[in-house]
C-alpha cells in the first residue's frame, strides 16, 4: 500500500486544537475558522521550548531525589525518607508489589522521559530518518505515562493529611516533594511542547 | 426500525462532518470512513490512533457526565480513609490533603493537587456536560468554541486515576502502623476512575461533526 500524502504536500493543514482541515497558510496571525485558535503548521518554538523545559526538569530532579520528601514522627523516633528510601521501606514493610509500582512511577518513568525526550530532540535536530516509526511510538509512550509520576506526590499529600495524631505520630511533607512535583509538571510541559510531526519532516535518509 | 433510524441520523450528521482527517502525530492525510463498532483507525505511517468508533451516543454520554458529577461531589465531601491509633481516629478528604500540604510549607504541591484533582476534573465535567446538553438536539451551546478548546487543553492535567492509585499506596503504607478503615470517598474515587477510563476512548471533538451552529 502506498504511503498516504502529507498535509503540506496537498496544500493543507489541520487545526491543532479542533482538527479542522484548512488550506495551508504561513500567516502567523491566522486563526482556525471553526474554533478560533491560532493556526500553525508546527507547534511554535517546539524544539527550543522542549529543550528548555527538559533542562529545567533535569536540574530540579537532583534536589527532588537528594532531599527527603516526607518526615514520619512518633514519640520515640523521627524518620526522614527520600523517594528511594520510601520505596525501600514499602518493599520491606508493606507490599513489594506496590513498591514496584511506585518505583516505576517515581524513578523509571522520569528517567525514561529524560532519555527519550533528549533522544527525540537530538534526532529531530539532526534530521535523522532512522527508525522514525519507533521514535513516534516512544513519543506516544512518554505522553501516555508522564503524569503517573505524580503518584508519590499524592501519597505524601494523603499521608500528611491523615497522620496527624499530635505528638504521638505525625507525617509532614519535606522540600523534596515540592521539587518532585515541579519535575513532573516540567517534563509534561516539555513533552507537550515537542511536535511529533517533526520526526517526519526533512528526513535525510528514508 | 431503530437501527435504520440511527443510520440515517448518522448520515445526516455526516453532512457537516469533514471528509478528510489528518494524523495529529505525523500530518498524513486520510479520507475518513465510518467506523464499525469497536473499530479503531490507525495511521499507517506512524501508528498513532486517527479516530475511534464512538460507541456511546450523546444521550448516554450526558447521562454518564451527570453520574460523574454526582460521584465527584461524593468523592469530595466524604472521607477517603480513616485512621485509628489507640482510640483516636483521623480522617481526611481530598481538600483535607490540599490544606495539610498548604499549612506544612508545601504550597506548590497544594496548588498542583487542587488543580489536577479538583478544578480541572470539575471544569471538565461541567464544560462537557454543558456542551452535551445542547448537543442532544444537535445544537452548539453558547461559547461552544471556547468550551471545546478548553476541554482539549485541560484533558492532560486531570489526574483522578493517579490519585486513586496514590490513595491505595498511602493505605498500605499507613496500614503498618495504624488501623485503616476505607471511607466512602475511596469508592467514589474508584468509580470516577472507572468513568474516566470509559471516557478515555471518546473524543469530545466529535461534537464538532454532529452539531450545527444555531441559525441566528
Amino acid at each position: 500500500m502506498n504511503a498516504p500524502p502529507r498535509a503540506s504536500e496537498l496544500g493543507m493543514m489541520s487545526c491543532h486544537v479542533c482538527r479542522l482541515v484548512t488550506a495551508y497558510t504561513e500567516d502567523p496571525h491566522a486563526h482556525c475558522p471553526r474554533c478560533g485558535n491560532a493556526l500553525h503548521v508546527r507547534k511554535r518554538g517546539s524544539i527550543a521550548r522542549a529543550w528548555a523545559l527538559l533542562a529545567a526538569a533535569a536540574i530540579f530532579y537532583i534536589p527532588a531525589n537528594v532531599f527527603p520528601i516526607m518526615r514520619t514522627q512518633s514519640l520515640s523516633s523521627k524518620d526522614d525518607n527520600t523517594i528511594l528510601s520510601g520505596i525501600a521501606e514499602l518493599w520491606r514493610a508493606g507490599s513489594p508489589g506496590l513498591a514496584v509500582i511506585v518505583f516505576t512511577a517515581s524513578i523509571i518513568v522520569p528517567v525514561l522521559k529524560f532519555v527519550i525526550m533528549g533522544y527525540l530532540l537530538v534526532s529531530v535536530q539532526r534530521s535523522s530518518g532512522f527508525v522514525a516509526k519507533q521514535r513516534a511510538r516512544l513519543y506516544r509512550f512518554v505522553e501516555l505515562v508522564g503524569y503517573w509520576s505524580m503518584l508519590d506526590v499524592f501519597v505524601v499529600a494523603i499521608l500528611s493529611a491523615l497522620v496527624h495524631f499530635k505528638i504521638l505520630s505525625r507525617v509532614e511533607p519535606l522540600p523534596g516533594v515540592v521539587y518532585f512535583g515541579v519535575v513532573v509538571v516540567l517534563t509534561m510541559l516539555s513533552a507537550m511542547s515537542f511536535d511529533p510531526r517533526l520526526i517526519w519532516d526533512n528526513r535525510k535518509s528514508q | 426500525m431503530a437501527r435504520a433510524g440511527a443510520a440515517s441520523k448518522r448520515r445526516e450528521g455526516m453532512h457537516n462532518a469533514q471528509e478528510l482527517i489528518v494524523c495529529e502525530h505525523c500530518d498524513s492525510v486520510y479520507r475518513r470512513r465510518p467506523l464499525a463498532r469497536g473499530e479503531v483507525a490507525d495511521c499507517t505511517v506512524c501508528g498513532a490512533v486517527l479516530e475511534r468508533h464512538q460507541w456511546l451516543g450523546v444521550e448516554a454520554q450526558f447521562a454518564l457526565i451527570v453520574a460523574a458529577f454526582i460521584v465527584f461531589v461524593i468523592a469530595n465531601v466524604s472521607p477517603i480513609v480513616t485512621l485509628g491509633l489507640s482510640g483516636m481516629t483521623a480522617a481526611t478528604t481530598l481538600w483535607g490533603a490540599v490544606i495539610a500540604m498548604w499549612n506544612d510549607g508545601a504550597q506548590v504541591v497544594a496548588f498542583l493537587s487542587a488543580m489536577t484533582l479538583f478544578f480541572f476534573p470539575l471544569s471538565q465535567i461541567l464544560i462537557f456536560g454543558w456542551v452535551l446538553w445542547f448537543a442532544r438536539d444537535g445544537r452548539r451551546a453558547p461559547g461552544f468554541a471556547q468550551a471545546m478548546s478548553t476541554l482539549v487543553r485541560v484533558k492532560p492535567w486531570s489526574m483522578i486515576e493517579v490519585f486513586m492509585l496514590g490513595t491505595l499506596v498511602a493505605v498500605v503504607k499507613a496500614h503498618t502502623y495504624f488501623d485503616v478503615v476505607p471511607g466512602p470517598g475511596i469508592w467514589a474515587f474508584g468509580f470516577l476512575t472507572l468513568l474516566v477510563t470509559l471516557f478515555s476512548s471518546h473524543d469530545p471533538r466529535q461534537l464538532w461533526d454532529i452539531t450545527r451552529e444555531a441559525r441566528a
